[in-house]
């Protein structure tokens, strides 16, 4: 039999392992400089494997630990699981970026697994002290790595933005936070739920401070997922860090956040949905419809993606505004999706260089058919997927979030819904004309880095596998949906 | 006899310096500093509200929870200064209208 604390540490050994890796990486990295910031980076890789395995083989595990401020659950590993994925392609994708763009300092490996550990303890919170904790983990490890090119205007002024709106961000989280806890006199998610649940048993309107807090507290998370009306950050932030640092912002941090805006809402806050359903319906409109319009008009392809992400948000949004267990796992699925879709794009947007040099506009994909036929048949089935067209991952991911918000009694919603991805698909096949039908301008290099190549090959492949074969990721986000909803 | 202090009075207060720490951040056209001083000021106010619940409560979580920003308020405002210098190491300035690189 093993102690209370032992069996606490037990649950937590990914986070503990990654918390390890990052505090040892420091220390080598400090004493051997910079000649070894290649070798960390696979070091912060094989940690984050380790920890995604661990996960795998005890994916069902239902516990609470650290006198409730954690919590292991299904849910919780199934999105762990998501950012660990999505932090580890991110960083195979930035090695060669380092080696290039005189980018190989030891710190930018420690500090994209000091972001990911955020990432994963904050899906795993059950309280909003954890939360907190987690979230602002994350957030000051990104503000520094946006800003990681101490030389770039461009990548300090990401920086700069990014932390005045993510600390912005986070003081309105801590204000809803300090009015739920004021009204409802506890931190604790599962204290939360029960005052919920007796309000809504006696049918009681909930106190106006707790509204606020609820209001003030989704506002903070909106800014992280980087939602319309709180997306100002977003294209600047894409635009200015360097491309492998926003290949890392546009997949893991999302899906945490995500994960924790639906923790939230569906586990405590969920008998207060009448409250929240509007303000959500009413965000994942401005997103959808933002991100398609705004998009069209973008020269450069990491603006263009800032904007894709806004409106996929969006739909991911819908799902969530539906708020029924089936919804959930569409919500899921869709994230699933949308994480593959974006690091494939990224993958070969860091692939785009003229005689060595980085290139981001859309005209230099120009005729890219006629010279590198495999990369643009890749990017096409990406961009296929992303705009959402059948029979992609991408059409399956959009159909089960729209199916789940019209059996909610939706309608609107999903009409929005789809006529917003019917325009986003401008821009998206716009793209795909760019690169078969256009002339070829000077041609972009042919070199690429083998585990790029690889990326791309396998996340283009995954958009096609996952249709004919969607079991586990169903199964999967079936069983975490189950045990959101505490069945 | 005036009425004595009692929560709403906190709150109040505690709301006032919220509003101008984001109104701080957002009509200030002048210098990225007093954006930092007004980021500090919400995270006050919010510890102003933990505490004065916390009492109010008699539960002690929402102290805990004041220490734990009060912490995370340090570490942030030294990453915001350490962001802040290498951008004026590059554009020689920290007005904030000249923080226009990137537009659209």
């Amino acid at each position: 039999m093993t102690t209370q604390i032992g069996n606490d540490l037990l649950l937590a050994l990914p986070e503990i392992v990654l918390a390890l890796a990052a505090l040892s990486l420091l220390l080598t990295g400090t004493f051997f400089g910079r000649a070894k910031a290649g070798s960390l980076l696979w070091i912060c890789v094989v940690a984050i494997a380790f920890a995604a395995l661990y996960i795998v083989f005890t994916f069902s595990t239902r516990e609470i630990a650290f006198n409730g401020l954690f919590v292991v659950e299904p849910f919780g590993n199934f999105m762990k699981l998501l950012v660990l994925l999505g932090a580890g392609l991110a960083m195979v994708l930035s090695y060669d970026f380092m080696q290039r763009e005189r980018m190989a300092l030891f710190e930018f490996p420690v500090l994209l697994l000091l972001a990911t550990l955020g990432m994963v303890l904050m899906v795993s919170s059950n309280d909003l002290i954890s939360l907190y904790m987690g979230l602002e983990l994350q957030s000051l490890a990104l503000y520094v790595v946006a800003a990681i090119r101490r030389d770039s205007l461009k990548s300090s002024e990401a920086g700069l933005k990014y932390f005045v709106l993510g600390a912005l961000s986070s003081g309105m989280l801590l204000y809803g936070a300090s009015m739920i806890y004021g009204f409802a006199g506890t931190t604790s998610f599962n204290g939360l739920g029960q005052v919920f649940t007796q309000m809504s048993a006696m049918g009681e309107m909930p106190e106006l401070g707790l509204i606020v807090g609820l209001v003030f507290l989704l506002a903070g998370l909106c800014f992280k997922i980087s939602a319309v009306p709180f997306h100002m950050w977003t294209p600047d932030v894409y635009e200015g860090a360097p491309t492998a640092v926003t290949a890392f912002f546009a997949a893991a941090p999302k899906v945490a956040a995500f994960a924790l805006l639906m923790r939230v809402l569906l586990d405590p806050f969920i008998g207060l949905l009448v409250q929240w359903q509007q303000i959500i319906v009413a965000v994942s409109i401005l997103s959808m419809v933002l991100g398609a319009f705004a998009a069209i008009g973008q020269a450069n392809i990491k603006r263009l993606m800032a904007y894709s992400s806004i409106g996929h948000v969006g739909y991911a949004l819908v799902g969530l505004a539906a708020g029924t267990e089936d919804a959930a796992v569409s919500v899921m699925v869709y994230l699933a999706i949308y994480l593959v879709m974006t690091l494939g794009t990224f993958a070969c947007i860091l692939t785009m260089r003229r005689d060595g040099r980085l290139v981001e506009g859309i005209d230099d994909l120009r005729g890219l058919f006629s010279t590198q036929p495999m990369l643009a048949v890749a990017l096409s089935i990406l961009m296929f997927s992303l705009a959402g067209i059948p029979p992609l991952a991408g059409f399956i991911a959009k159909l089960y979030v729209f199916e789940a918000a019209v059996r909610a009694g939706l309608y609107t919603l999903t009409v929005i819904g789809v006529l917003s991805s019917a325009v986003a698909a401008f821009y998206y096949l716009r793209i795909v004309k760019l690169m078969w039908f256009d002339e070829a301008g000077s041609p972009l290099d042919k070199k690429m880095p083998r585990e790029v190549g690889l990326v791309i090959a396998t996340t283009s492949l995954a958009m096609v596998v996952l249709v004919a074969i969607p079991d586990p990721l169903t199964s999967g986000a079936a069983a975490a949906a189950a045990s959101l909803f505490g069945k | 006899m005036p009425e004595a202090i009692g929560l709403s009075h906190y709150l109040v207060v505690a709301a006032i310096l919220f509003t101008l720490g984001i109104f701080g951040i957002f009509l200030n056209r002048k210098n990225v500093i007093v954006i930092l001083m007004s980021i500090e000021l919400m995270l006050l106010a919010v510890n102003i509200n933990l505490v004065a619940f916390s009492t109010h409560l008699g539960d002690l979580v929402g102290q805990v929870f004041a220490m734990f920003i009060l912490t995370v308020a340090a570490a942030e405002a030294a990453i915001g200064l350490a962001i802040l210098v290498v951008y004026f190491r590059n554009r020689r300035s920290i007005a904030v209208e000249d923080i226009n690189m990137m537009k659209g």
